[in-house]
C-alpha cells in the first residue's frame, strides 16, 4: 500500500551524466585545487557502477557537454520528488543550460516537469534537502528565497518547505544529508551544526543526527531499495578515515564507501552526481 | 427561545431552540447529543460575526452576546485537529474528523498534490461506497464527490483507480487510512492567519498543536514550538510572542507581529492560548481568580485539554454507535435533496444509543464535567495544580516524543521493521555514547530522551567553553526563570508569591522602569476592570505556567531584571562589611556619601534597589517607598482585596513608575510617585539610565571575579497607626509642592521628602523620612530607631505618624561559603 510519503529512499531510476574533460579547468571551485581528469573520470564510472549494477538502478546517462564543465553535477539542475520534477534556475549563470538535457530525460520518464522561469530565481537542488517529510532548502550563494518559494509553490501541497541560511560552503548539503529514515548526517563544522539547529527548529518532526568529524563526508546517499534493504553510499576511509568509522556504526545499512576525491576537489559531493527517481507502476 | 441553525460537518442542518440567554455550550450540547458524540472536545460551533469572520462560539458565554446581532446561525466544526487521529477513541469521532478534513482538503485550505488527493479520495469512496463493484460504480460515478478544489477527469480516474486497490477495506479502516495520510499534510491543523512583520512584509502565522508557524509566500521561515514561548500577548492590532532564550542567548527576545486589526490581533490569540492549553496541558489554566484584578483579557480555554479528553475517552464504554457515512459530495453541491442522516430536534434522533447517558462513566467524563470549569469556580489551588501541570506537561511531552517516533515510521512498512529500525537507531546511539568521543554529544540525542524543555536548559549551561561566563548566565536565568513562568492573570498576588530567595536578590525590586506603554496600559485595563473580554485592546498569556510566581507582569526587557537581580546578588557580596552603605534618594543634589565602589543607586525609584542596603528605616507619614521593600519574602501577605488591587493597577497606569508590586497601603498614595515624577522628571529619567549603565558594567565586572557570598537576612516590620487616612482611594490630589531634603550624618542618611496636595479642597501634606542607619552591630538599632522617630515627631508636632517600616537587614556570617 502506498501511503503518503511512504517508501522514502525507494528509488528505480538515477541520471547521471559523464565528466567532460572541461572539468578538470573550467568546472566552478571554491579551491584552487588542480583536478586529475582521468582519475575523476574514473571515480565517476565507479560511481555509475555502484548504481547500475550493485543495487541495480536503472541508470539514464547523459553525455558529457564539453561547453558546461559542470554538467556531471546534474543534482543541482532538477529536484525531483515523487512523481513531480521541478527544473531549477542554477544560481551560477554558466550552469543555466544544464538543465535542459535534464529536462527532456524527465519527461521522458513521464514525470510531472515543473520549470523555474522566473528571472529572479535561483535554486541548485544542492540546497535541497528532503527527509521524506519535509523540505529544507539552504539559502546560499547559489538558492535565493524566490527560488526556495517556486519549489514550495510546487511542492508545499504535501510537505513542509523550510528555509535555513547557509553561511559556509557551497551548497546545504555540502555538509548534510540523510543517512537514513529521520536520520540527518551533519558535519562537525560550526555553520553545520548551526544549521542542523535551524532545521531542528523548524521541523515538526524529530530527526536523529548521525555527526561525522568532516563536513563534506556528511554528504552520502541513501536508498531503501526492495532487495537490498537499507543501503548508504558514503566517503572512503582513504578520504574521510575518521568519518567512514562513524558509519560504520550503521548496522542494519549495507554500506558501500565510493570515491568521490576528485569531483570533492571542485566541490562536488556524492549527492551531486545523480538525480534519483522513483518510477513505481502504484501511485 | 430562539430557533437555532447548525450545518453539521455532512452538510446538514440541525434546528433546535434554545433559551434566548443560553449559552454557548448549551447549543453545543446538543449538537453534540445529537451526533452521539462523546469525544467533543475536539470540536466546536462556529458563528460569523459582523465582519463576516469565522468565530468560535465561547461554551461559558451566551450566544447572544457572542454573535450580537447577526442570525443564530452556526456551523459544527473541529476545532482542535488530533495530531495522531489513531488515538481517538471512537470510529464515529474519527469519521467526523474525516468530514472535516474532506472539506478543508476540497475547499482548498488544506494543501495536497495531486496525488495526495487521489489517494485521499479512494479512501472516500471506500469509507462511503465500499468495495468498487464494476457494475454500480460506472465511470462517473466519481463525478459527485469532490476530492479536490479543482478536480481533473485524470484525478478522477486516478482516484477509481486506487479505489479498486482498496477492496476489503471496512468504512472505518478506510476512514483510519485517511487520516493517517492526511495528518501528515503539512498544513494539517495549521490555522493560518494573515500578518505582517516587523518589516512590513505580508507573512502568514500558523497556530498548530505543536505551536506556531511562520510563513511567508508558503515557505516556513519560522517556527516556535510551545515550549520555546514564555508569553503571548496582544496589543491592539500587534500580536507579540516572548521567546525563551536559545542556547547561545542569554535572554529572551520579544517577536511582534501586525495583525489587520484589533480583531484579527485578538482572535489570534485566542486560538493560541486555546491550542497551547489543549495541546500542552494537563489542565486548563484557570481562569482569572477575581475579576477586578484581571490584566486585560481574561479569556482562558475553559474545555477540556487533550490529556483530559483522553482520559476521558478511555472510559468510554458503549457499543460503537451506529451511524452512517454520508457523502462528502454534499459538501460542496448540498443544495440537493434532503439530508441522509435526518436531523431533528426532539432529541432522540434515528440513531438510538441513548443509555450512554446513564452510563455513570461516561456521565463522570463528559457533560457534567464541563459544568465544573465555569469561570471563577475553580480558583482555589491553582497554584498547586499549576505545580502539577507543569511537571506533567514534561511528562506528556516525552510522552508526545515517543509516539511521536512511531509515527514517523513509514505507513507501509510492517511492525518488524519499524521495530528493527528503531533497535537499530538506539544501538546506534548507544554505541555513540559508549564509543566515539569523537562527534560531540548530540543535542539532538538527549532531546530524544528529555523534554525539550529541559534539554534546553541543560544545553544553556552546558557549553564547556567559557565557564566563569556560563554560570554568571545561569546565575541570571535562575533568576529570571521564576519571573517569565508566571500566570498572567493577578498582578497583585503574584507579587507576592515571592519564593525565598535566600539571601539577597528579592525579585520585587527589580521592578524595572513601568515607562514601558504596553504595561501602563495593562495596568490601566486593569483599573479599568471591565468585565467585558470583548471589549479588551490586550492582553497576555504566559504559555509556562509555574506557581512559583515572583513577579508580576512585564513587557520590559529581561536584560534588566536579569542585570538588576544579579546586581543584588553581588552588591552583597564584595562587601563583606555591613559598613555605611550611601544610599541616594530622589535627590537631585550629588551624592556626598562616601561611596565605595559599590554601586549607588537611587533615583526616582528608590525603591526599587534599597532593600539591599538600609538596615533600618523610619518612615513619617505614608510612605510609598518604604511600602514597596515590605514586600519582602518573608512577610508577604498573600490575600489582597479588590480594592488594592484596583488601586494598585491605576497607580502603575499614572505614574509610570515600577511599583507594581506595591501593596494595599499603596491605595492612598496613589499619587504621589505621579508627584515625584512632576517635580523632577529629568533627574528621574537620567538617573534611571545610569543605573542600568551601572548594573552593566557591574555585571561584566563582577561576573568575572570571584567574590565572597554574604548571607543576610532582611526582616522587616511594619507599624501602622489605626487610623485610616481619610483621603484614601484613587482620588487623586492636586500637586501643589513636592520636596526633598538629604541630611547625613556618620551612620545615618536621612531623606525627607515633603509633597503638598490638595484633595477636594483640603490641602495635605504629607512627609516621608527615610532614615538608612548603617553601622556595625554594636549600634543599637532599636535605639536609633527610637530616637528617629522622636525626632520626627518633635520636627513636626502638629502631624501625625501614620506608619513605621522598619526595614532590617543584617548579614549573617563573614561567609558561608
Amino acid at each position: 500500500m502506498a501511503g503518503l510519503m511512504a517508501g522514502f529512499g525507494n528509488f528505480t531510476h538515477a541520471v547521471v551524466r559523464a565528466v567532460p574533460t572541461s572539468l578538470a579547468k573550467e568546472a566552478l571551485r571554491t579551491n584552487k585545487l588542480d583536478v586529475d581528469l582521468l582519475k575523476a573520470q574514473r571515480e565517476h564510472e565507479l560511481y555509475v557502477e555502484v548504481l547500475k549494477h550493485k543495487l541495480g538502478l536503472e541508470v539514464i546517462e547523459l553525455p558529457a557537454d564539453e561547453s558546461m564543465p559542470d554538467c556531471v553535477f546534474v543534482e543541482d539542475a532538477a529536484v525531483v520528488c515523487g512523481d513531480t520534477a521541478l527544473i531549477t534556475r542554477p544560481g551560477a549563470e554558466s550552469r543555466r543550460k544544464e538543465t535542459e538535457a535534464m529536462k527532456k530525460v524527465l519527461s521522458d520518464l513521464n514525470l510531472n516537469i515543473v520549470e523555474m522561469t522566473d528571472e529572479s530565481a535561483t535554486l541548485d537542488g544542492g540546497d535541497v534537502l528532503f527527509t521524506g517529510r519535509e523540505f529544507f532548502v539552504g539559502l546560499s550563494k547559489r538558492t535565493n528565497q524566490r527560488g526556495a518559494e517556486i519549489l514550495a509553490d510546487v511542492f508545499l501541497q504535501d510537505y513542509a518547505v523550510s528555509t535555513v541560511p547557509v553561511t559556509d560552503g557551497l551548497h546545504l548539503k555540502s555538509f548534510c544529508s540523510m543517512a537514513g529514515p529521520g536520520l540527518i548526517a551533519i558535519g562537525s563544522s560550526e555553520h553545520a551544526q548551526k544549521a542542523l539547529k535551524i532545521m531542528q527548529q523548524m521541523s515538526d518532526h524529530r530527526y536523529d543526527k548521525l555527526t561525522v568529524p568532516d563536513d563534506i563526508a556528511a554528504n552520502c546517499i541513501y536508498m531503501n531499495l526492495p532487495s537490498k534493504g537499507h543501503v548508504l553510499l558514503h566517503c572512503t576511509p582513504e578520504e574521510f578515515p575518521e568519518s567512514v568509522k562513524v558509519f560504520e556504526k550503521l548496522k542494519d545499512h549495507m554500506l558501500i564507501p565510493v570515491s568521490n576525491m576528485e569531483k570533492a576537489k571542485v566541490d562536488g559531493a556524492l549527492t551531486c552526481c545523480s538525480v534519483l527517481i522513483n518510477k513505481k507502476t502504484d501511485v | 427561545m430562539v430557533l437555532c441553525q447548525v450545518t453539521m460537518l455532512d452538510g446538514s442542518q440541525f434546528t433546535c431552540e434554545a433559551e434566548k440567554r443560553a449559552k454557548g455550550q448549551y447549543l453545543f450540547f446538543k449538537v453534540c447529543e445529537q451526533l452521539n458524540l462523546l469525544e467533543k472536545d475536539y470540536f466546536g460551533l462556529c458563528f460569523k460575526d459582523n465582519a463576516d469572520q469565522k468565530c468560535w462560539l465561547d461554551p461559558l458565554k451566551e450566544i447572544k452576546r457572542q454573535i450580537r446581532n447577526g442570525p443564530w446561525n452556526f456551523s459544527f466544526n473541529v476545532k482542535f485537529y488530533p495530531p495522531d487521529p489513531s488515538q481517538l477513541t471512537e470510529d464515529i469521532t474519527r469519521y467526523l474528523l474525516c468530514l472535516q478534513l474532506r472539506q478543508d482538503i476540497a475547499s482548498g485550505r488544506l494543501p495536497c498534490s495531486f496525488v495526495t488527493h487521489a489517494l485521499l479520495g479512494s479512501y472516500t469512496l471506500q469509507a462511503e461506497l465500499g468495495d468498487h463493484d464494476p457494475d454500480e460504480h460506472r465511470t462517473d460515478y466519481t463525478s459527485d464527490f469532490q476530492f479536490a478544489p479543482n478536480q481533473t477527469r485524470e484525478m478522477e480516474e486516478k482516484v477509481v483507480e486506487l479505489h479498486k486497490s482498496h477492496r476489503g477495506m471496512t468504512p472505518a479502516q478506510a476512514d483510519s487510512q485517511f487520516l493517517e495520510n492526511a495528518k501528515k499534510l503539512s498544513m494539517f491543523g495549521v490555522d493560518l492567519h494573515h500578518a505582517k512583520d516587523s518589516e512590513g512584509v505580508d507573512i502568514m502565522l500558523g497556530v498548530c498543536a505543536n505551536g506556531l508557524l511562520i510563513y511567508k509566500d508558503r515557505l516556513r521561515i519560522n517556527r516556535f514550538a510551545w515550549p520555546k514561548i514564555l508569553k503571548i500577548s496582544y496589543k491592539r492590532s500587534n500580536f507579540y510572542i516572548k521567546i525563551r532564550p536559545g542556547e547561545t542567548e542569554q535572554f529572551e527576545s520579544t517577536v511582534g507581529f501586525k495583525l489587520p486589526n484589533h480583531r484579527a490581533a485578538k482572535k489570534l490569540w485566542k486560538v493560541c492560548v486555546e491550542h497551547h492549553t489543549f495541546f500542552r496541558l494537563m489542565t486548563p489554566e484557570q481562569p482569572t481568580k477575581a475579576k477586578f484584578l484581571t490584566l486585560g483579557s481574561k479569556f482562558r480555554y475553559s474545555g477540556r485539554t487533550q490529556a483530559q479528553t483522553r482520559q476521558a475517552s478511555s472510559l468510554i464504554d458503549r457499543p460503537a454507535p451506529y451511524f452512517q457515512r454520508t457523502s462528502s459530495k454534499r459538501i460542496s453541491r448540498s443544495l440537493d435533496g434532503a439530508p441522509v442522516i435526518s436531523v431533528t430536534s426532539d432529541g432522540s434522533g434515528p440513531l438510538g444509543e441513548k443509555e450512554n447517558g446513564r452510563d455513570p462513566a461516561l456521565e463522570l467524563s463528559s457533560d457534567s464535567k464541563d459544568e465544573d470549569e465555569m469561570p471563577g469556580d475553580g480558583a482555589a489551588a491553582a497554584t498547586t495544580a499549576a505545580t502539577l501541570d507543569s511537571a506533567e506537561e514534561d511528562a506528556e511531552e516525552s510522552e508526545a516524543i515517543l509516539r511521536k517516533g512511531f509515527n514517523a515510521q513509514d505507513l507501509d512498512k510492517t511492525q518488524d521493521d519499524v521495530l528493527k529500525h528503531q533497535a537499530s537507531i538506539s544501538e546506534l546511539k548507544r554505541s555513540f555514547m559508549e564509543a566515539t568521543p569523537e562527534p560531540r554529544p548530540s543535542q539532538w540525542d538527549k532531546r530524544l530522551t528529555a523534554s525539550p524543555v529541559t534539554s534546553l536548559r541543560l544545553q544553556a549551561q552546558g557549553s564547556a567553553d567559557n565557564k566563569q561566563k556560563s554560570e554568571a548566565v545561569a546565575v541570571a536565568t535562575t533568576a529570571t526563570q521564576p519571573v517569565v513562568e508566571i500566570e498572567e492573570t493577578v498582578i497583585v498576588e503574584e507579587v507576592r508569591k515571592t519564593p525565598k530567595p535566600a539571601t539577597s536578590a528579592i525579585p520585587e525590586v527589580h521592578a524595572a522602569p513601568t515607562t514601558e506603554p504596553q504595561a501602563a496600559a495593562v495596568a490601566a485595563k486593569e483599573a479599568s476592570a471591565s468585565s467585558d473580554s470583548e471589549s479588551e485592546e490586550e492582553a497576555e498569556y504566559h504559555p509556562q505556567i509555574t506557581s512559583v510566581s515572583v513577579e508580576q507582569i512585564k513587557e520590559e526587557p529581561e536584560e534588566e531584571e536579569q542585570e538588576e537581580a544579579e546586581l543584588n546578588k553581588q552588591q552583597h557580596q564584595p562587601e563583606p562589611s555591613p559598613l555605611p552603605q550611601p544610599i541616594a534618594e530622589t535627590d537631585p543634589e550629588p551624592e556626598p556619601a562616601p561611596a565605595p565602589s559599590q554601586p549607588v543607586i537611587e533615583d526616582g525609584t528608590p525603591d526599587t534597589k534599597e532593600d539591599a542596603q538600609p538596615p533600618m528605616e523610619v518612615v513619617e507619614d505614608d510612605g510609598i517607598v518604604e511600602e514597596e521593600m515590605m514586600v519582602t519574602p518573608e512577610e508577604a501577605p498573600n490575600g489582597y482585596s479588590a480594592a488594592e488591587g484596583q488601586g494598585l493597577g491605576s497607580l502603575e497606569e499614572e505614574d509610570q513608575e515600577p511599583r507594581v508590586n506595591g501593596d494595599a497601603l499603596h491605595v492612598d498614595t496613589d499619587h504621589l510617585p505621579q508627584v515625584i515624577c512632576c517635580s523632577e522628571p529629568p533627574v528621574v529619567k537620567t538617573e534611571m539610565v545610569t543605573i542600568s549603565d551601572t548594573f552593566a558594567a557591574q555585571k561584566t565586572e563582577i561576573a568575572t571575579k570571584e567574590v565572597p557570598i554574604v548571607h543576610t537576612e532582611t526582616k522587616t516590620i511594619t507599624y501602622e497607626a489605626a487610623q485610616l487616612d481619610g483621603s484614601g482611594d484613587g482620588e487623586p490630589g492636586v500637586l501643589m509642592t513636592a520636596q526633598t531634603i538629604t541630611s547625613e550624618s556618620l551612620c545615618t542618611t536621612t531623606t525627607t521628602h515633603i509633597t503638598k496636595t490638595l484633595k477636594g479642597g483640603l490641602s495635605e501634606t504629607r512627609i516621608e523620612k527615610r532614615i538608612v542607619i548603617t553601622g556595625d552591630s554594636d549600634i543599637d538599632h532599636d535605639q536609633a530607631l527610637a530616637q528617629a522617630i522622636k525626632e520626627a515627631k518633635e520636627q513636626h508636632p502638629d502631624m501625625s505618624v501614620t506608619r513605621v517600616v522598619v526595614h532590617k537587614e543584617t548579614e549573617l556570617a563573614e561567609d558561608e561559603d
